[in-house]
């Protein structure tokens, strides 16, 4: 197994070092640079020559990528061409907000879609079976703005409940104000325990109907035992596969809830950084994320690989 | 009509607008625009926090004064900052920190009295700072202090101070119009201490507690400005997306947004606990057209066009119904607006008649646009059927938004432009003489060059706005400019506030939130 991650650890690089390159070309092809942009009607076509030269925009494309790779390389992701602070500070800043929100949604996700998955697993077709499926596939038709923009008009403008915005509010904050957490929270899980729960559900209904279980169930293997033994392990890989993949929107955090809740996150800076052609910027936050993604479905396979030890999970 | 008289009153509502034409030369010793009046009788009550929102720029936020260049920079400076003159509701200057001003004859020397004022670190204000500001500015390696241009005027190795409270500006050629040119955009006076812009050296209302470029402001109270100080203990200057704008005032978690939507005004009308701060058509929407470029090299062809556009539809589409019909110059309301040039009204068999005389009639022309400011797409579009009513094709291309400015001066031989509040010579220096680098109609004639020249160097008031006005009658007859709406401005306040303007923005009383209380 250790060869195995070492392995994918190596292919994951490779994947990186050709995502930077993309990045660089995506970027390099939008209009404009970065001089350009911050060019409004006011300034003065000199002052925009002045801005490029300074900002070391006149170099040709290639030199201007192997300086940031070296620099990565060594463990430096560079200087906004914005701010002209490193990028690792900007990543910093809405990181902090974004991982947070990110394991607040994963620590009411999991255990929630579980049970559900789990609960109507075994009651397949029953009356509790069928709401819960109702119910998830009606959340799940709801588009993330409407589900935020209702919620935020009922919950925090007509009742006062929640909060209806983080305007103001520094990551120091979040710890002491919870309430700030649910909605966005609720508005991310909300579409994730949708997806999840249906995933362990079809786990459970295929694993119950395996021949091993009847075997089991005929040798006469304790009902709790047998569920969490040998059921619930096989029919959580399917669920964990799409933790996995779902989970990599959320470290590259949720640009609808964040405009919506003007929340500073990860995808709001992206979105920025790509506005201001802040090349740096979009490298450096395309990287963190990237990689933060492929060490999520790693580890997603190494779990699964841990609950079913076969081959065929590690693909 | 009935906007005219509208906009008269508001003016006259404003306070100092009504005389201020007058002041420019002679000087004037009150503190105009002071008055919070108008917001009713109860007296103003201190103490309390005020958080104010703003579209944000990310870490392009800035509270270096002479880099302002978004709305929520331009709030900041102005908390922590002052300029020696600002500009009034209706564009004309008003003393700050300098007391009076005056000129000599030609307009080539100007001497301004500076008032007593404290800098945050507790020393006066003196000519030095003055001088020390304006050589910050005029910096040739700096590439984002905008107000170089307009200030290049400036002779600073001729300038010099006098006395303690006098400065006298050299100017490489004649101005009359510097008082206003110090009331704008990147003009702040900071103190000869003033070196890194994180701690900000200034004479403002309020004194920098924190700053983190895309996240926070925050300013308290400074108590010994000269213009009696601020009520509010605390400003939060902070950044959030029109949605949510809209939202944290209605959850009171903020007690002002900056340019609301015109959707959100109309439900704000339902909502008891916000209320919209609207200043009448106080910026500009246009089609321009390239007087270069074939076929409006022929005024004909532009005075066709003009007459094409139905601009109270624009208004009710595009606008939403919250703005006024523009008459193709800039600067309605402002000082120098000609208001006696009749309206344009539609005439298509008029327009007709005339594309026809020019041959024009069966060419397709395009539009180029983007998505940069609400409104460009759709008055293309419907301009472009407006158009079609007399056989004219034209074709609207939506380019990128992010270097829209910069393309439109080199696509498509009609775009779309808009203009945010200036004095009006400041709009005509910067987008319609030939060395404008701006000139979104490709508007370049060595006649008006010259007769713009005079204008902004003539000393008596009366004959500079004659001179205007007759300039802004050539480019209402002839220009390139189909301005055919002025929106209005939309801010919202919470119904705890009191206070607030209904200012333009780039003016002294727009986001300005010394004289603003809670109750």
């Amino acid at each position: 197994m250790r060869g195995y991650a070492l392995q994918r650890l190596a292919l994951g690089a490779v994947q990186l070092a050709l995502l930077t390159v993309l990045v660089f070309l995506l970027t390099s092809l939008l209009p404009g640079d970065a001089a350009d942009v911050r060019n409004n009607e006011d300034a003065t076509p000199e002052q925009v020559a002045a801005l490029r030269e300074q900002l070391r925009l006149d170099r040709p494309a290639l030199e201007r990528f192997t300086d940031w790779a070296q620099g990565v390389l060594t463990g430096d992701l560079g200087t906004s061409l914005v701010s002209g602070g490193p990028v690792l500070d900007i990543l910093a800043e809405s990181a902090g907000i974004t991982l947070v929100l990110a394991a607040v949604t994963l620590v009411v996700v999991v255990p929630l879609a579980v049970l559900l998955g789990i609960v109507s697993g075994l009651r397949e077709g029953g009356r509790l079976d069928r709401s819960v499926t109702s119910v998830t596939l009606a959340l799940n038709a709801v588009p993330d703005f409407v589900l935020a923009l209702l919620l935020v008009a009922g919950l925090s403008l007509q009742l006062g409940w929640l909060p209806a915005t983080w305007v103001g509010v520094g990551a120091a904050d979040l710890l002491g104000q919870p309430a700030l957490l649910v909605l966005p929270v609720g508005v991310v899980a909300a579409r994730m325990i949708c997806l999840l729960s249906r995933q362990v559900r079809a786990g459970m209904v295929t694993v119950l109907k395996a021949e091993y279980v009847t075997q089991a169930r005929r040798l006469g293997v304790p009902r709790r035992t047998l569920l969490l033994r040998h059921v619930l392990p096989n029919a959580a890989v399917p669920g964990i596969q799409e933790l996995a993949r779902v989970g990599d929107n959320l470290v590259g955090g949720v640009l609808i809830v964040e405009a919506v809740f003007a929340i500073p996150g990860v995808a709001t800076a992206l979105v920025r950084a790509v506005e201001a052609r802040d090349v740096p910027t979009v490298q450096g936050l395309a990287l963190v994320v990237a990689a933060a993604a492929l060490l999520f479905s790693l580890a997603a396979d190494l779990v699964c690989h841990r609950l079913v030890p076969r081959t065929e999970v590690l693909r | 009509m009935s906007i005219f008289r509208n906009r008269r009153e508001f003016l006259a509502l404003a306070g100092a607008a009504g005389t201020a034409g007058a002041l420019a030369l002679t000087g004037c010793g009150t503190g105009a625009g002071s008055s919070p009046a108008a917001d009713g009788k109860a007296a103003p009550r201190r103490g309390g926090q005020f958080r104010a929102l703003f579209t944000g720029g990310g870490e392009q936020e800035t509270i270096d004064p002479h880099a302002e260049a978004l709305a929520i920079d331009m709030a900041r400076t102005k908390a922590l900052f002052d300029r020696l003159v600002d500009l009034d509701a209706g564009m004309a200057p008003v003393p700050r920190l300098a007391q009076k001003w005056e000129a000599n004859a030609d307009a080539t020397l100007w001497r301004f009295t500076l008032r007593e004022a404290l800098f945050h670190d507790g020393k006066k204000l003196t000519p030095e700072d003055v001088l020390f500001s304006f050589g910050r500015i005029l910096d040739p390696k700096a590439t984002n202090h905008f107000a170089q241009s307009l200030l290049s005027v400036i002779d600073l190795k001729k300038s010099r101070g006098v006395g303690k409270n006098t400065v006298e500006v050299a100017l490489k050629r004649p101005s009359a119009e510097l008082p206003a040119l110090l009331g704008t955009l990147g003009t702040a006076i900071v103190s000869a201490r003033y070196s890194d812009p994180a701690k900000p050296v200034g004479t403002g209302a309020f004194r920098l507690k924190s700053f983190q470029a895309g996240r926070s402001f925050v300013a308290e109270r400074f108590d010994d400005h000269w213009d009696g100080g601020a009520y509010v203990d605390e400003l939060r200057i902070l950044s959030a997306d029109a949605d949510a704008r809209g939202n944290a005032l209605r959850g009171g978690e903020a007690e002002y947004g900056y340019e609301m939507t015109p959707t959100f005004a109309r439900t704000a009308a339902a909502d008891k606990s916000v209320r919209i701060v609207a200043a009448k058509g106080s910026t500009a929407h246009a089609i321009v057209m390239k007087c270069d470029q074939e076929p409006f090299d022929n005024p004909d062809v532009t005075l066709a066009f003009k007459l094409l556009a139905d601009r109270e539809k624009l208004v009710e589409v595009v606008l939403a119904g919250q703005g006024v019909v523009g008459n193709d110059m800039f600067g309605k309301g402002y000082q120098y607006y000609p208001e006696d040039i009749p309206q344009r009204k539609r005439d298509v068999a008029e327009a007709r008649s005339l594309l026809r005389k020019a041959g024009v009639l069966n060419k397709t022309l395009s539009i180029y646009t983007s998505s940069v400011a609400t409104g460009f797409v759709e008055a293309a579009t419907l301009f472009a059927e407006q158009a079609a009513d007399a056989g004219l094709r034209i074709k609207v291309t939506t380019g990128s938004s992010e270097t829209y400015f910069k393309d439109q001066l080199t696509k498509g031989v009609m775009g779309s432009h808009r203009s945010g509040a200036m004095t009006i010579p400041t709009y005509l220096n910067d987008r319609l003489l030939t060395k404008s680098a701006f000139n979104a109609s490709g508007w370049r004639r060595k006649d008006f060059d010259a007769a713009f020249a005079k204008a902004q160097s003539t000393t008596d008031e009366g004959e500079r706005t004659r001179l205007y006005g007759d300039l802004q009658r050539t480019v209402h007859d002839e220009g390139g400019l189909l301005m055919w709406g002025h929106p209005d401005w939309l801010n919202a306040v919470s119904s705890r506030v009191r206070g607030v303007e209904e200012a333009p923005p780039n003016t002294l009383d727009s986001a300005r939130f010394d004289k603003v209380w809670l109750v």
